[in-house]
Protein backbone atom coordinates (compact mmCIF):
# COMPACT_ATOMS: atom_id res chain seq x y z
CA UNK A 1 0.00 0.00 0.00
CA UNK A 2 1.42 3.63 -0.82
CA UNK A 3 2.13 6.11 1.60
CA UNK A 4 -0.29 8.26 0.46
CA UNK A 5 -2.98 5.49 0.17
CA UNK A 6 -1.96 4.52 4.36
CA UNK A 7 -2.41 8.46 5.44
CA UNK A 8 -5.75 8.87 3.52
CA UNK A 9 -6.85 5.70 5.32
CA UNK A 10 -5.34 6.85 8.56
CA UNK A 11 -6.81 10.31 8.03
CA UNK A 12 -10.44 8.65 7.07
CA UNK A 13 -10.46 6.76 10.56
CA UNK A 14 -8.55 8.90 12.74
CA UNK A 15 -10.19 12.33 12.18
CA UNK A 16 -13.76 11.53 10.27
CA UNK A 17 -15.11 14.71 9.71
CA UNK A 18 -17.76 13.90 10.89
CA UNK A 19 -16.32 13.65 14.34
CA UNK A 20 -14.44 17.40 13.91
CA UNK A 21 -17.59 19.06 12.92
CA UNK A 22 -20.24 17.41 14.73
CA UNK A 23 -23.77 18.51 14.48
CA UNK A 24 -25.04 17.62 17.75
CA UNK A 25 -23.43 17.74 21.74
CA UNK A 26 -24.56 16.44 24.58
CA UNK A 27 -27.15 18.03 26.63
CA UNK A 28 -24.93 18.96 29.52
CA UNK A 29 -23.11 21.68 26.50
CA UNK A 30 -25.84 24.15 27.95
CA UNK A 31 -24.09 27.22 29.57
CA UNK A 32 -22.42 30.72 28.46
CA UNK A 33 -18.98 29.88 30.06
CA UNK A 34 -18.99 26.68 26.85
CA UNK A 35 -18.90 29.94 24.53
CA UNK A 36 -15.30 31.37 26.01
CA UNK A 37 -13.24 28.61 24.06
CA UNK A 38 -14.89 29.45 20.77
CA UNK A 39 -14.64 33.49 21.60
CA UNK A 40 -10.64 32.65 22.35
CA UNK A 41 -10.46 31.13 18.91
CA UNK A 42 -12.56 33.96 17.28
CA UNK A 43 -9.96 36.56 19.09
CA UNK A 44 -7.03 35.13 17.66
CA UNK A 45 -8.51 35.78 14.04
CA UNK A 46 -8.97 39.08 14.77
CA UNK A 47 -5.21 39.23 16.03
CA UNK A 48 -3.99 37.31 13.36
CA UNK A 49 -5.94 39.35 10.55
CA UNK A 50 -4.63 42.51 11.74
CA UNK A 51 -1.28 41.58 12.48
CA UNK A 52 -1.07 40.82 8.92
CA UNK A 53 -1.66 44.33 7.79
CA UNK A 54 0.45 45.61 10.51
CA UNK A 55 3.05 43.28 9.54
CA UNK A 56 2.30 44.15 5.90
CA UNK A 57 3.03 47.85 6.54
CA UNK A 58 6.05 47.60 8.34
CA UNK A 59 6.42 48.29 12.05
CA UNK A 60 6.58 52.17 12.17
CA UNK A 61 3.59 52.13 9.76
CA UNK A 62 1.16 52.81 12.41
CA UNK A 63 3.26 55.30 14.43
CA UNK A 64 2.89 58.44 11.36
CA UNK A 65 -0.66 57.20 10.08
CA UNK A 66 -3.77 57.62 11.50
CA UNK A 67 -5.24 54.67 9.69
CA UNK A 68 -2.23 52.24 10.84
CA UNK A 69 -2.92 53.42 15.02
CA UNK A 70 -6.46 52.26 14.26
CA UNK A 71 -4.87 49.30 13.30
CA UNK A 72 -2.65 49.03 16.11
CA UNK A 73 -5.56 49.86 18.37
CA UNK A 74 -7.47 46.99 16.89
CA UNK A 75 -4.86 45.03 17.85
CA UNK A 76 -3.97 46.04 20.91
CA UNK A 77 -7.79 45.58 21.90
CA UNK A 78 -7.71 42.31 20.26
CA UNK A 79 -5.13 41.05 22.41
CA UNK A 80 -6.76 41.91 25.32
CA UNK A 81 -10.11 40.30 24.43
CA UNK A 82 -7.95 36.95 23.62
CA UNK A 83 -6.77 36.62 26.84
CA UNK A 84 -9.71 37.88 28.67
CA UNK A 85 -11.19 35.00 26.67
CA UNK A 86 -8.75 32.58 27.45
CA UNK A 87 -8.34 33.01 31.00
CA UNK A 88 -12.18 32.53 31.91
CA UNK A 89 -12.04 29.72 29.31
CA UNK A 90 -8.73 28.31 31.41
CA UNK A 91 -10.93 28.65 35.06
CA UNK A 92 -14.20 27.25 33.36
CA UNK A 93 -12.72 24.17 32.26
CA UNK A 94 -11.19 23.97 36.10
CA UNK A 95 -13.74 24.07 37.52
CA UNK A 96 -15.08 21.66 35.53
CA UNK A 97 -12.70 18.95 35.56
CA UNK A 98 -12.43 18.97 32.29
CA UNK A 99 -9.12 16.95 32.09
CA UNK A 100 -11.31 13.72 33.36
CA UNK A 101 -12.05 10.94 31.48
CA UNK A 102 -8.79 10.73 29.80
CA UNK A 103 -8.73 13.99 28.57
CA UNK A 104 -5.15 14.92 30.72
CA UNK A 105 -3.57 16.01 27.40
CA UNK A 106 -6.36 18.22 25.94
CA UNK A 107 -5.72 20.05 29.22
CA UNK A 108 -1.91 19.94 28.69
CA UNK A 109 -1.88 21.31 25.55
CA UNK A 110 -4.31 23.99 26.34
CA UNK A 111 -1.92 25.12 29.00
CA UNK A 112 1.11 25.09 26.96
CA UNK A 113 -0.73 27.32 24.48
CA UNK A 114 -1.47 29.71 27.27
CA UNK A 115 1.81 29.70 28.03
CA UNK A 116 3.36 30.38 24.51
CA UNK A 117 0.15 32.80 23.82
CA UNK A 118 1.66 34.97 26.64
CA UNK A 119 5.09 34.35 24.85
CA UNK A 120 3.76 36.00 22.13
CA UNK A 121 2.10 38.96 23.59
CA UNK A 122 5.17 39.85 25.32
CA UNK A 123 7.38 39.86 21.99
CA UNK A 124 4.20 42.46 20.61
CA UNK A 125 4.97 44.75 23.32
CA UNK A 126 8.55 44.72 22.88
CA UNK A 127 8.06 45.34 19.07
CA UNK A 128 5.68 48.58 19.72
CA UNK A 129 8.79 50.88 18.87
CA UNK A 130 7.43 53.42 21.71
CA UNK A 131 8.49 54.00 25.59
CA UNK A 132 6.49 51.34 26.81
CA UNK A 133 8.37 48.48 24.11
CA UNK A 134 11.70 50.70 25.15
CA UNK A 135 11.10 50.39 29.45
CA UNK A 136 9.68 46.19 29.30
CA UNK A 137 12.80 45.59 27.05
CA UNK A 138 15.54 47.12 29.63
CA UNK A 139 13.62 46.01 32.84
CA UNK A 140 12.99 42.45 31.16
CA UNK A 141 16.50 41.98 30.00
CA UNK A 142 17.27 41.44 33.91
CA UNK A 143 14.54 38.48 34.41
CA UNK A 144 16.04 37.09 31.06
CA UNK A 145 19.50 37.01 31.59
CA UNK A 146 19.56 35.99 35.29
CA UNK A 147 18.64 32.72 33.98
CA UNK A 148 20.45 32.67 31.28
CA UNK A 149 17.87 33.00 28.49
CA UNK A 150 19.09 36.69 27.55
CA UNK A 151 22.06 34.89 25.94
CA UNK A 152 20.28 33.69 23.28
CA UNK A 153 16.28 35.33 23.23
CA UNK A 154 17.47 39.22 23.79
CA UNK A 155 14.88 41.00 24.60
CA UNK A 156 17.40 44.51 23.54
CA UNK A 157 17.22 42.72 20.41
CA UNK A 158 14.00 44.45 18.11
CA UNK A 159 14.79 42.12 14.97
CA UNK A 160 15.24 38.89 17.35
CA UNK A 161 11.84 39.97 18.73
CA UNK A 162 9.49 41.13 15.84
CA UNK A 163 10.94 37.78 14.03
CA UNK A 164 8.94 35.85 17.19
CA UNK A 165 6.37 38.03 17.01
CA UNK A 166 4.94 38.20 13.69
CA UNK A 167 6.47 34.37 12.32
CA UNK A 168 7.50 31.48 15.17
CA UNK A 169 5.05 32.53 17.86
CA UNK A 170 1.87 32.93 16.20
CA UNK A 171 2.63 29.86 13.99
CA UNK A 172 3.00 27.45 17.13
CA UNK A 173 0.23 29.37 18.68
CA UNK A 174 -2.21 28.54 16.12
CA UNK A 175 -0.52 24.77 15.77
CA UNK A 176 -1.31 24.49 19.30
CA UNK A 177 -5.00 25.43 18.99
CA UNK A 178 -5.80 23.78 15.96
CA UNK A 179 -4.19 20.26 18.26
CA UNK A 180 -6.24 21.42 21.29
CA UNK A 181 -9.52 21.42 19.18
CA UNK A 182 -9.23 18.26 17.50
CA UNK A 183 -8.57 16.72 20.76
CA UNK A 184 -11.47 18.53 21.95
CA UNK A 185 -13.76 17.23 18.91
CA UNK A 186 -12.09 13.80 18.93
CA UNK A 187 -12.91 13.09 22.64
CA UNK A 188 -15.67 15.41 23.31
CA UNK A 189 -17.07 17.51 26.18
CA UNK A 190 -16.26 16.06 29.34
CA UNK A 191 -19.53 14.86 31.30
CA UNK A 192 -20.55 16.60 34.02
CA UNK A 193 -19.56 15.23 37.83
CA UNK A 194 -21.69 12.87 38.80
CA UNK A 195 -24.62 13.35 41.02
CA UNK A 196 -23.83 12.96 44.34
CA UNK A 197 -26.78 14.55 46.27
CA UNK A 198 -25.13 18.15 46.03
CA UNK A 199 -25.21 19.15 42.65
CA UNK A 200 -28.81 19.80 42.41
CA UNK A 201 -29.37 21.84 45.65
CA UNK A 202 -28.77 25.62 43.38
CA UNK B 1 -18.07 2.79 17.66
CA UNK B 2 -15.72 5.85 18.08
CA UNK B 3 -14.62 6.38 21.51
CA UNK B 4 -16.30 9.68 21.56
CA UNK B 5 -19.62 7.84 20.61
CA UNK B 6 -19.08 4.88 23.45
CA UNK B 7 -18.37 7.78 25.86
CA UNK B 8 -21.43 9.43 25.01
CA UNK B 9 -23.45 6.38 25.59
CA UNK B 10 -26.78 6.66 27.32
CA UNK B 11 -26.28 10.90 27.17
CA UNK B 12 -29.40 12.76 25.10
CA UNK B 13 -27.67 14.34 22.54
CA UNK B 14 -29.28 18.04 21.27
CA UNK B 15 -28.62 20.00 17.68
CA UNK B 16 -25.98 21.97 18.21
CA UNK B 17 -24.69 24.54 15.32
CA UNK B 18 -20.90 25.21 15.61
CA UNK B 19 -20.46 26.77 12.47
CA UNK B 20 -22.81 29.43 13.55
CA UNK B 21 -22.16 29.98 17.15
CA UNK B 22 -18.58 30.69 15.78
CA UNK B 23 -19.46 32.91 13.13
CA UNK B 24 -21.69 34.99 15.67
CA UNK B 25 -18.47 34.84 17.96
CA UNK B 26 -16.47 36.22 15.65
CA UNK B 27 -18.92 38.87 14.59
CA UNK B 28 -19.27 40.03 18.20
CA UNK B 29 -15.79 39.84 19.12
CA UNK B 30 -14.76 41.85 15.87
CA UNK B 31 -17.43 44.47 17.01
CA UNK B 32 -16.65 44.77 20.38
CA UNK B 33 -12.79 45.06 19.10
CA UNK B 34 -13.83 47.47 16.95
CA UNK B 35 -15.86 49.44 19.23
CA UNK B 36 -12.69 49.59 22.08
CA UNK B 37 -10.45 50.93 19.04
CA UNK B 38 -12.58 53.83 18.41
CA UNK B 39 -13.26 55.23 21.02
CA UNK B 40 -10.30 54.51 23.27
CA UNK B 41 -7.46 53.84 20.74
CA UNK B 42 -4.72 52.77 21.89
CA UNK B 43 -0.84 54.22 23.27
CA UNK B 44 1.95 55.40 21.60
CA UNK B 45 4.51 57.21 24.02
CA UNK B 46 7.37 58.51 21.82
CA UNK B 47 10.65 56.86 22.60
CA UNK B 48 13.93 58.57 24.18
CA UNK B 49 17.02 59.21 22.47
CA UNK B 50 20.17 59.99 23.69
CA UNK B 51 20.08 63.29 21.96
CA UNK B 52 16.23 63.89 24.23
CA UNK B 53 18.31 62.44 27.39
CA UNK B 54 21.49 64.51 26.26
CA UNK B 55 19.29 67.72 26.00
CA UNK B 56 16.97 67.23 28.53
CA UNK B 57 19.33 66.39 31.39
CA UNK B 58 23.15 66.98 30.37
CA UNK B 59 24.43 66.17 33.55
CA UNK B 60 22.81 62.84 34.03
CA UNK B 61 23.96 62.12 30.04
CA UNK B 62 27.65 62.84 30.61
CA UNK B 63 27.65 60.79 34.26
CA UNK B 64 26.61 57.88 32.50
CA UNK B 65 29.32 58.61 29.76
CA UNK B 66 32.02 59.01 32.49
CA UNK B 67 30.87 55.74 34.26
CA UNK B 68 30.76 53.68 31.01
CA UNK B 69 34.54 55.14 29.71
CA UNK B 70 35.68 54.42 34.00
CA UNK B 71 33.89 51.19 34.14
CA UNK B 72 31.86 52.06 36.91
CA UNK B 73 28.18 51.80 35.46
CA UNK B 74 25.72 49.16 36.16
CA UNK B 75 26.73 47.60 33.03
CA UNK B 76 30.03 47.85 32.95
CA UNK B 77 29.95 45.03 35.77
CA UNK B 78 26.84 43.69 34.80
CA UNK B 79 27.93 39.75 34.13
CA UNK B 80 26.55 37.94 31.44
CA UNK B 81 25.69 37.59 28.86
CA UNK B 82 27.80 41.16 28.16
CA UNK B 83 31.04 40.85 29.87
CA UNK B 84 32.60 39.05 33.09
CA UNK B 85 31.36 40.85 35.65
CA UNK B 86 29.15 40.29 38.50
CA UNK B 87 26.88 43.26 39.58
CA UNK B 88 23.95 41.30 37.97
CA UNK B 89 24.50 37.76 38.82
CA UNK B 90 21.69 35.82 40.33
CA UNK B 91 22.05 32.79 41.75
CA UNK B 92 19.69 30.12 42.38
CA UNK B 93 21.07 27.82 45.73
CA UNK B 94 24.53 27.80 44.75
CA UNK B 95 23.94 27.69 41.30
CA UNK B 96 24.16 30.90 39.08
CA UNK B 97 22.58 29.87 35.66
CA UNK B 98 23.56 33.32 34.02
CA UNK B 99 27.23 32.54 34.32
CA UNK B 100 27.43 28.72 33.37
CA UNK B 101 25.61 30.16 29.95
CA UNK B 102 28.41 32.85 29.89
CA UNK B 103 29.26 36.00 27.87
CA UNK B 104 27.24 36.06 24.77
CA UNK B 105 26.84 39.21 23.82
CA UNK B 106 29.85 41.02 24.27
CA UNK B 107 29.37 44.81 25.75
CA UNK B 108 32.92 46.56 26.98
CA UNK B 109 31.42 49.37 27.93
CA UNK B 110 34.45 52.10 27.87
CA UNK B 111 35.28 50.77 24.03
CA UNK B 112 31.76 50.62 22.83
CA UNK B 113 29.72 53.49 24.30
CA UNK B 114 32.64 56.12 24.28
CA UNK B 115 36.06 54.99 22.98
CA UNK B 116 34.81 53.43 19.83
CA UNK B 117 31.83 55.98 18.67
CA UNK B 118 34.45 59.54 19.54
CA UNK B 119 37.63 57.31 17.56
CA UNK B 120 34.64 57.11 14.43
CA UNK B 121 33.97 60.48 14.53
CA UNK B 122 37.44 62.26 15.76
CA UNK B 123 38.63 62.74 12.52
CA UNK B 124 35.98 65.17 11.73
CA UNK B 125 37.80 67.00 14.55
CA UNK B 126 41.47 67.69 15.30
CA UNK B 127 40.88 68.81 18.93
CA UNK B 128 38.78 65.47 20.02
CA UNK B 129 41.41 63.71 18.05
CA UNK B 130 43.88 64.82 19.98
CA UNK B 131 42.27 64.20 22.97
CA UNK B 132 41.55 60.75 21.98
CA UNK B 133 44.80 60.09 21.33
CA UNK B 134 46.18 61.22 24.79
CA UNK B 135 43.46 59.44 26.26
CA UNK B 136 44.37 56.01 25.07
CA UNK B 137 48.06 56.32 25.17
CA UNK B 138 48.17 57.04 28.36
CA UNK B 139 49.01 54.53 31.54
CA UNK B 140 45.39 53.09 33.16
CA UNK B 141 46.11 54.88 36.37
CA UNK B 142 46.72 58.10 34.79
CA UNK B 143 43.35 57.34 33.01
CA UNK B 144 41.86 56.45 36.62
CA UNK B 145 43.12 59.96 38.17
CA UNK B 146 41.79 61.77 34.84
CA UNK B 147 38.33 60.36 35.23
CA UNK B 148 38.41 60.44 38.94
CA UNK B 149 38.89 64.86 39.19
CA UNK B 150 35.90 64.82 35.84
CA UNK B 151 33.56 62.60 38.62
CA UNK B 152 34.19 65.22 41.14
CA UNK B 153 33.97 68.20 38.96
CA UNK B 154 30.68 66.64 37.53
CA UNK B 155 29.44 66.40 40.44
CA UNK B 156 29.45 70.16 41.57
CA UNK B 157 28.43 71.09 38.00
CA UNK B 158 25.15 73.27 36.64
CA UNK B 159 22.84 72.86 33.92
CA UNK B 160 20.79 75.12 31.77
CA UNK B 161 18.91 73.45 29.93
CA UNK B 162 20.90 71.74 27.16
CA UNK B 163 23.79 73.72 28.60
CA UNK B 164 26.21 72.03 31.15
CA UNK B 165 28.75 74.40 33.63
CA UNK B 166 31.95 71.59 34.60
CA UNK B 167 34.23 73.49 36.38
CA UNK B 168 37.76 73.93 35.03
CA UNK B 169 39.77 70.56 36.41
CA UNK B 170 43.17 68.48 36.17
CA UNK B 171 40.79 66.13 34.06
CA UNK B 172 43.68 65.73 30.98
CA UNK B 173 41.83 64.85 28.07
CA UNK B 174 38.40 63.49 29.52
CA UNK B 175 37.38 66.89 29.53
CA UNK B 176 37.39 67.56 25.89
CA UNK B 177 36.01 63.88 25.66
CA UNK B 178 33.01 64.32 27.71
CA UNK B 179 32.39 67.59 25.67
CA UNK B 180 32.49 65.38 22.79
CA UNK B 181 29.97 62.89 23.93
CA UNK B 182 27.60 65.67 25.01
CA UNK B 183 27.43 67.35 21.49
CA UNK B 184 27.49 64.22 19.66
CA UNK B 185 24.61 63.02 22.35
CA UNK B 186 22.57 66.80 22.06
CA UNK B 187 22.83 66.39 17.58
CA UNK B 188 21.83 62.79 17.35
CA UNK B 189 25.27 61.16 16.17
CA UNK B 190 25.06 59.23 19.27
CA UNK B 191 21.87 57.23 18.81
CA UNK B 192 22.91 56.27 15.46
CA UNK B 193 27.15 55.87 16.51
CA UNK B 194 25.92 53.22 19.17
CA UNK B 195 23.80 51.48 16.36
CA UNK B 196 26.39 50.58 14.01
CA UNK B 197 27.52 47.33 13.62
CA UNK B 198 29.05 45.88 10.56
CA UNK B 199 26.11 45.79 8.67
CA UNK B 200 24.49 48.25 6.62
CA UNK B 201 20.83 47.41 8.22
CA UNK B 202 20.11 47.59 11.75
CA UNK B 203 17.69 45.93 13.81
CA UNK B 204 19.69 45.28 16.90
CA UNK B 205 19.17 48.18 19.55
CA UNK B 206 21.77 45.80 22.47
CA UNK B 207 23.98 49.17 22.92
CA UNK B 208 21.84 51.87 23.04
CA UNK B 209 19.06 50.64 24.91
CA UNK B 210 21.64 49.52 27.53
CA UNK B 211 22.94 52.80 27.58
CA UNK B 212 19.78 54.82 27.55
CA UNK B 213 18.66 52.23 30.50
CA UNK B 214 21.97 52.52 32.87
CA UNK B 215 20.81 52.87 36.20
CA UNK B 216 22.90 55.85 36.11
CA UNK B 217 20.77 57.42 33.74
CA UNK B 218 18.06 59.57 36.01
CA UNK B 219 16.09 60.72 32.75
CA UNK B 220 14.17 57.08 31.97
CA UNK B 221 13.64 56.12 35.36
CA UNK B 222 11.78 59.79 35.92
CA UNK B 223 10.39 59.19 32.58
CA UNK B 224 8.73 55.63 33.64
CA UNK B 225 7.97 57.40 37.05
CA UNK B 226 5.91 59.94 35.39
CA UNK B 227 4.19 57.51 33.65
CA UNK B 228 3.46 55.01 36.39
CA UNK B 229 5.41 52.08 34.90
CA UNK B 230 7.55 51.11 37.83
CA UNK B 231 7.59 47.71 38.97
CA UNK B 232 6.06 49.45 42.48
CA UNK B 233 3.43 51.08 40.37
CA UNK B 234 2.39 47.37 38.77
CA UNK B 235 4.25 48.72 35.49
CA UNK B 236 4.28 45.23 33.47
CA UNK B 237 0.64 45.10 33.84
CA UNK B 238 0.01 48.91 33.03
CA UNK B 239 0.93 50.52 29.66
CA UNK B 240 1.14 54.50 29.42
CA UNK B 241 -1.63 56.42 29.68
CA UNK B 242 -3.76 54.61 31.65
CA UNK B 243 -4.56 51.96 29.63
CA UNK B 244 -4.33 48.28 30.15
CA UNK B 245 -0.52 46.31 30.06
CA UNK B 246 0.20 42.72 30.25
CA UNK B 247 -2.83 41.81 32.85
CA UNK B 248 -1.88 38.38 32.22
CA UNK B 249 1.50 38.76 34.51
CA UNK B 250 -0.46 39.72 37.45
CA UNK B 251 1.43 36.64 39.66
CA UNK B 252 4.87 37.08 37.99
CA UNK B 253 4.61 40.80 38.86
CA UNK B 254 3.36 39.95 42.35
CA UNK B 255 6.22 37.87 43.21
CA UNK B 256 8.19 41.65 43.42
CA UNK B 257 6.35 43.08 45.88
CA UNK B 258 6.05 40.54 48.40
CA UNK B 259 8.56 39.29 50.71
CA UNK B 260 10.77 36.69 50.66
CA UNK B 261 11.74 38.24 47.11
CA UNK B 262 11.97 41.75 48.02
CA UNK B 263 14.05 40.98 51.38
CA UNK B 264 16.11 37.83 51.97
CA UNK B 265 15.69 36.84 47.99
CA UNK B 266 16.04 40.29 46.98
CA UNK B 267 19.49 39.63 45.67
CA UNK B 268 18.43 36.76 43.27
CA UNK B 269 14.75 38.28 42.64
CA UNK B 270 14.76 37.95 39.12
CA UNK B 271 16.22 33.87 38.86
CA UNK B 272 13.61 33.28 41.69
CA UNK B 273 10.37 35.25 40.62
CA UNK B 274 11.23 32.47 37.35
CA UNK B 275 11.60 29.90 38.93
CA UNK B 276 8.91 30.24 41.01
CA UNK B 277 6.92 30.71 38.21
CA UNK B 278 8.28 28.26 36.22
CA UNK B 279 7.16 25.67 39.01
CA UNK B 280 3.36 27.23 39.11
CA UNK B 281 3.14 26.81 35.43
CA UNK B 282 4.19 23.14 35.64
CA UNK B 283 1.72 22.15 38.23
CA UNK B 284 -1.21 24.10 35.92
CA UNK B 285 -0.03 21.49 33.42
CA UNK B 286 0.25 18.89 35.20
CA UNK B 287 -2.72 19.39 37.32
CA UNK B 288 -4.69 16.36 35.84
CA UNK B 289 -2.42 13.84 37.17
CA UNK B 290 -1.57 15.19 40.83
CA UNK B 291 -3.60 13.65 42.86
CA UNK B 292 -5.46 15.60 45.62
CA UNK B 293 -5.26 18.91 43.24
CA UNK B 294 -7.08 17.28 40.22
CA UNK B 295 -10.14 16.30 42.19
CA UNK B 296 -9.89 20.26 43.67
CA UNK B 297 -13.14 21.34 41.25
CA UNK B 298 -15.46 18.69 42.49
CA UNK B 299 -15.06 20.07 45.98
CA UNK B 300 -15.00 23.40 45.28
CA UNK B 301 -18.27 23.31 43.44
CA UNK B 302 -18.79 26.01 40.68
CA UNK B 303 -19.74 23.02 38.18
CA UNK B 304 -22.83 23.12 39.80
CA UNK B 305 -23.54 26.50 38.79
CA UNK B 306 -22.50 25.80 35.39
CA UNK B 307 -24.23 22.24 35.07
CA UNK B 308 -27.04 23.76 36.89
CA UNK B 309 -29.95 22.76 34.28
CA UNK B 310 -28.54 19.44 33.52
CA UNK B 311 -28.45 18.63 36.93
CA UNK B 312 -31.75 19.97 37.49
CA UNK B 313 -32.72 17.73 34.57
CA UNK B 314 -31.35 14.74 35.73
CA UNK B 315 -33.14 14.91 39.30
CA UNK B 316 -36.77 15.07 37.59
CA UNK B 317 -35.64 12.09 35.45
CA UNK B 318 -34.82 10.30 37.83
CA UNK B 319 -37.92 11.01 40.28
CA UNK B 320 -40.16 10.48 37.53
CA UNK B 321 -38.78 6.88 37.37
CA UNK B 322 -38.69 6.46 41.04
CA UNK B 323 -41.84 7.51 40.84
CA UNK B 324 -42.70 5.16 37.85
CA UNK B 325 -41.25 2.30 39.70
CA UNK B 326 -43.32 3.02 42.59
CA UNK B 327 -46.41 2.58 40.72
CA UNK B 328 -45.59 -0.47 38.65
CA UNK B 329 -44.49 -2.05 42.24
CA UNK B 330 -48.25 -0.99 43.44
Amino acid sequence: MSMTRRTQEALASNLPYEELLPSEQPAYVHSYVYLFGVATIAGFIVLIATGIILAAFGPQWWHFSAVGHFFNGLHFWAVQAFFFFMVVHLWATFFQGAWRDGRGTTWAVGVITFLVSILTAFTGYLSQQNFDAQWIAVQAKDAMNSVGVGAFFNVLNFGQMYGFHIVILPIAVAILIAIHLTMVRLRGVVKPYPIDGTEVQR
Amino acid sequence: MSRKHAYYRGVRMAPYDLVKEFLVALGVVTLLVVILAAVLSSPDVRPLTLQSIATTDPQSYVQTALNELDGSSGISDYGPPYNNGTGAVQYIGPISIQQLIGVHIPVSTAQDFVLGPLAQVAPTNPSWKVALDRYNAAPARQQTAWTNAYNTALGKATESGPHLSVARCACGPVTTMMKAMLALGQRGAMDGLLLTNRQFYQTDYTRPLLFTADPDNNVVNARATSLHLLGSQWGVMNETGNYPGQAWLWLYSLFYQIPPYTTAWAANTDALAILSITVLSLVLLFLPWIPGLNRLPRYLGVHRLIWRDWYREEKQKAARTAKHNAEVEA
